[in-house]
């Protein structure tokens, strides 16, 4: 094992797949020359040459879609997107051409994309520069969309990404790509779709994914002093995310509350906790409750009120300790 | 067009002076830690603000970018309201909620800054079509990079104005580079303004010099105002620090971006305009004293004034 950066475990497991298939190659807004606007694919260019890091102007509609143009015709296309709130300008690439050419035109083709982009608040950058949109992406048939929090997992989730032979968004969170973590030697991947119990307990499952995973390890710490034994479940992948996994904590501690960083209403939180309701509503002994930031565009100045934090999950956890019904 | 008289080459003289001034100490206190977030300067190109607004009134229209703050001073915006806003203060013309990358002042027609790059150039286009709808006689200016000029929004945007003759000068500064990229990375074209082409309307291309992007302006301008329809005019600037306060610009390299920085509109503009006996020495001296005093009144307003308390956050998101 060593100890790298999450933005450099990236960097290796793009290196890695581009080494081992040739069909690999990385597109987007500086990602060539400079390396990246957060310096994810630092060297790759001097390694691999501007035919497979291809520097793009700035048409996040177009070089999405002609990603998807040659991943149609037999290549593997990285897509970088610099924010992720930029991808709106990719919308009808990524929801209306990419997440349907294989249905629509009858499974006939295989469309083998990674789109890679960062989400989330901390850099004081407003309203158009912090979002986490990746429910929108969960409700479009046809996408996987995957959200690691740690080196580890980031490195193992994006090699798989890449071989995967679907569409995936993978959303990455700017807070995240200066932490460091230990990661394998070795050639490894993490399937899509399999949650991570970040640490385990009694009273409290909590599932999470990306920034919210490191927010709740804090709060199990601070819990964990008043004798509250919370179950982190790091998701890692929220389509499909890991039912399984999810219920078997919830069978054990048969409390739920589910954190993100997206705005509450609507998040990813609303479809897990409507599928408990659905299906195992039986093993829980008190409402579920969610951590989510406040229904309104992430303000400038208020940024620090704004982000959920692990306080937030400490007053909900207790707050579902406290309900029966 | 007339020729700018005395009066008004010092006008624009001190309009230069003045959005170099405040981008220096903008510089200053976001390197303090006094400003949240990212800033982008435009210092090297204050030439083109001055040289287009010196057309506007109050009430026409601009729409700028997150290199907005030499547009927004030359409207009219007031120094004070602007510093509270990129300070995240509740004073600030946001009320403190997005900073510089998001100015806007209504009232002067300062349609707001954009962090979407392009995002500005069809919003602003519909002020224009509301002028033309409403015959008002206003005219709006969108300015924007030449990276913004490969956004699909620019092109579907001239199309549109251009079919619909509406009021609009499309006023692109090409510093020839978007954030980390040169512009061979970013256009085929060599000048932004051979994209006017595609929609039949007037492209202009200008050197970085207060007078001459005034004399270009003025004719784009007219032409809106008199119902001919859109100009794309290019003012071919040069950055001169990053992409943002804070970016070495290490890709670039010392020698180019000297070279950048001395092609300097307004150390040009100073040498006219004391050849020609404008202005001596002493009144640059008066003009630049005066400036740094307001500056430095802005910046201790801006420090006392309160940010936003966190029970103000959901205001006013719906009507
Ligand atoms: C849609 C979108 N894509 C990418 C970015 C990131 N970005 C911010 S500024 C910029 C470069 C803009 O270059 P240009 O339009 O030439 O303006 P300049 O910075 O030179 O003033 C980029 C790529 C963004 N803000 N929005």
């Amino acid at each position: 094992m060593k100890e790298i950066r999450y933005i450099f475990a990236i960097k290796e497991a793009m290196e890695e797949e581009m080494e081992r298939d040739e069909n690999v190659f990385l597109i987007g807004e500086d990602v060539g020359l400079a390396g990246g606007s957060f310096g994810a694919s630092r060297g790759l260019y001097d390694k691999f040459g501007p035919e497979r890091v291809i520097d793009t102007p700035i048409s996040e509609a177009g070089f999405t879609s002609i990603a998807l143009g040659a991943a149609s015709c037999g290549l593997r296309p990285i897509v970088e997107i610099m924010f992720m709130d930029f991808v709106t300008c990719a919308m009808d690439s990524i929801v209306n051409q990419v997440a349907k050419m294989r249905y629509m035109f009858g499974n006939q083709y295989t469309v083998p994309i990674v789109v890679r982009m960062p989400e989330g608040a901390g850099l004081n950058a407003g309203p158009q520069h912090s979002q986490c949109l990746e429910a929108w992406f969960a409700h479009v048939p046809g996408l996987k969309v995957v959200m690691p929090s740690t080196p580890y997992d980031v490195k193992g989730l994006l090699k798989s990404s890449i071989r995967d032979d679907n569409p995936v968004i993978f959303v990455e969170n700017k807070t995240l790509h200066a932490m460091k973590g230990s990661v394998g030697e070795e050639d490894y991947v993490i399937p899509i779709g399999k949650a991570d119990v970040k640490r385990e307990g009694e009273d409290v499952t909590v599932v999470t994914a990306s920034r919210m995973v490191h927010e709740s390890l804090k709060a199990a710490d601070i819990l964990s002093q008043e004798g509250i034994n919370i179950e982190v479940v790091d998701l890692r992948t929220i389509q499909p995310w890991d039912k399984e996994a999810v219920f078997n904590s919830i069978s054990k501690t048969h409390r739920l509350v589910i954190a993100h960083e997206a705005v509450k209403q609507f998040g990813f939180g609303a479809e897990i906790s409507a599928a408990v309701s659905e299906e195992i509503m039986d093993e829980l002994d008190a409402p579920i409750m969610r951590v989510g930031a406040p229904f309104v565009p992430v303000p400038y100045s208020l940024e620090k009120f704004y982000v959920p934090s692990s306080e937030d999950i400490v007053g909900t956890v207790k707050k579902t300790l406290e309900q029966g019904f | 067009m007339k020729k700018p008289g005395k009066a008004k080459l010092i006008e624009f003289y001190t309009k230069m002076v003045r959005i170099r001034k405040i981008e220096q100490k903008l510089m200053e206190v976001f390197s303090n830690g006094e400003i949240p977030g990212f800033i982008h300067v435009s210092i090297g190109q204050e030439a083109a603000p001055v040289g287009i607004c010196s057309h506007l009134s109050d009430s026409d229209y601009i729409s700028t970018t997150h290199r907005g703050h030499g547009h927004a001073l030359a409207k009219g915006i007031d120094l004070k309201f602007f510093m509270a806003e990129l300070f995240g203060k509740r004073e600030g013309y946001c009320l403190g909620r997005s900073g510089s990358m998001h100015l806007a002042d209504k009232n002067l027609g300062i349609m707001g800054a954009n962090g979407i790059v392009g995002g500005g150039i069809p919003i602003a286009t519909g002020a224009a079509l509301a002028a033309k709808y409403k015959k008002t006689g206003q005219v709006v200016v969108a300015t924007f990079g030449e990276g913004a000029t490969s956004e699909g929004v620019f092109h579907e945007a001239l199309n549109i104005a251009a079919i619909h003759k509406l009021p609009i000068v499309y006023a692109c500064e090409n510093n020839e580079w978007a954030e980390f990229s040169p512009q061979r990375i970013h256009m085929s074209v060599k000048d932004v303004k051979d994209r006017a082409a595609a929609y039949a309307i007037p492209g202009v291309s200008v050197s970085n010099d207060v007078l001459k992007i005034y004399e270009e302006a003025g004719k784009a301008i007219k032409m809106a105002r008199e119902g001919r329809g859109p100009t794309l005019l290019e003012i071919k600037s040069e950055r001169w620090y990053g992409h943002y306060v804070g970016d070495a610009q290490k890709y670039r390299g010392k020698e180019k971006v000297a070279e950048a920085m001395k092609k300097d509109c307004l150390l040009n503009f100073e040498k006219l305009l004391l050849k020609d006996n404008v202005l001596q020495r002493k009144d640059i001296d008066r003009i630049e004293k005066e400036i740094q005093a307001e500056i430095n009144e802005a910046v201790d307003f801006a420090r006392g004034c309160s940010p936003p308390d966190p029970s103000e956050m959901m205001d006013g998101l719906y009507v």
